[in-house]
């Protein structure tokens, strides 16, 4: 029975010819297509989003035709655009950014109540770098501007303590 | 191999194996049955858990390993990212419940085998199985066992000498699922391009001890 089954999906699937090596070669460039995309999508994770999902997929396995592999190869290859373009557009973000950012802390009197975190720099965490009056409105009165660092991520523990006091308020917006 | 119990060797349906060199399925028949895992397995469960972080999950897609079934998925016309490779399934049930649960036997020892390794492997009754399992595409008016509709002719199984016993990297017929009658267990590893062999030894190996130790 082994032996018939082979035979027929042999005859069935209509393999071999000249296309085999065409499919070999797009199979060949869907690795590396996959490979950039993924190189792409780690260096974008937590700056941008970006989208790895290749449309007209089948539910279940098969051997794809020439044309199939073709339109996996140019979905990908799309999505690969869409990632270098939308990284390149973000970098360009964060060096203006960077760039404020050196103004800022060279003169803050020059950018008064600029704030720039640390995600419009590209760097990881919850910290924000702004310009603020020492002293308050004296402060502004005499021109005496700092730069003030926020101190990162809000604790655990502090969120916590906020979701335990909204619970013992009770549900707001609700007319009793 | 070197060690029992010794994996067998599946064979790949020849014009399958000429489009996708470095395809191969291989098992290995355990006698266990399906339960609670031991507190050894659990604590193993929890020290990969605490080695499974979310910024190597990001990085998961760009390792050699699962990298090649990514690619092998779109290759069959599967999108890995919403039918997810085994290890990135796993990687994302991770993060999402924050550890690695226990679900029992097997299903444990498929997970520590598979973040340790990253081959794909799954679990099948081995008593349900007729002759060597392989890789070959369905004829016309072939079924899973147990379920009533019909595989689309074409479709890439893994089969025994009476039939598909499951769809590749997809669910398996009824009759070969492992429930809580089932008394030997076939782990069964699909190898794809890009994956070395001693990895796949290697996994099939560890879920073997895993299993045979409980």
């Amino acid at each position: 029975m082994t032996v018939l089954l082979r035979g027929q999906q042999a005859s069935r699937l209509r393999v071999g010819g000249d296309e085999a090596p065409a499919r070999a070669e797009l199979r060949r460039q869907i690795g590396r297509l996959e490979r950039e995309l993924s190189a792409l999508i780690a260096e974008g994770f937590g700056r941008v989003a970006i989208d790895g999902a290749v449309a007209g997929s089948s539910p279940a396995p098969r051997v794809l035709g020439l044309g199939e592999l073709e339109r996996v190869r140019d979905e990908l290859a799309e999505r690969v655009g869409e990632a270098r373009r939308a990284l390149a557009e973000r970098s360009s973000f964060e060096a203006a950014n960077r760039e404020l950012l050196r103004g800022l802390i060279e003169s803050p009197e020059r950018h008064k109540w600029v704030r720039v975190s640390r995600a419009d720099v590209g760097e990881p965490g919850c910290g924000a770098w702004h310009s603020l009056p020492r002293l308050g409105p004296i402060g502004m009165l005499m021109g005496w501007w700092r730069v003030k660092v926020s101190s990162g991520c809000p604790l655990a523990g502090r969120l916590a303590a906020v979701e335990r006091e909204g619970l013992a308020a009770g549900p707001s917006g609700v007319c009793a | 191999m070197g060690w029992e119990p010794a994996p067998r060797q599946g064979w790949v349906a020849p014009h399958l194996a000429s489009e996708f060199p470095g395809l191969g399925i291989a098992w290995v028949e355990v006698e266990a049955k399906p339960g609670k895992s031991s507190e050894a397995v659990r604590r193993r469960l929890r020290d990969l858990s605490d080695r499974t972080y979310g910024a190597e999950a990001v990085r998961l897609r760009e390792r050699p390993i699962p990298w090649a079934y990514r690619v092998f998925f779109r290759q069959i016309g599967l999108d890995p990212d919403r039918q997810r490779t085994p290890i990135e399934q796993l990687t994302l049930d991770r993060l999402h419940d924050g550890g690695f649960r226990s679900r029992g036997l097997p299903a444990d020892a498929l997970t520590i085998a598979i973040v340790e390794t990253g081959v794909a492997l799954r679990a099948l009754d081995a008593d349900s199985l007729e002759g060597s399992l392989c890789i070959r595409d369905t004829a016309p008016g072939e079924t899973l066992p147990g379920d009533p509709g019909e595989v689309a002719q074409g479709t890439l199984v893994i089969a025994d000498a009476a039939g598909p016993v499951a769809l590749l990297f997809g669910p398996a017929g009824e009759a070969q699922r492992v429930e809580r009658a089932t008394r030997r267990i076939a782990v069964v590893a699909t190898q794809v391009r890009g994956v070395p062999q001693i990895s796949v030894e290697e996994a099939l190996w560890m879920a073997a001890a895993t299993l045979q130790a409980g």
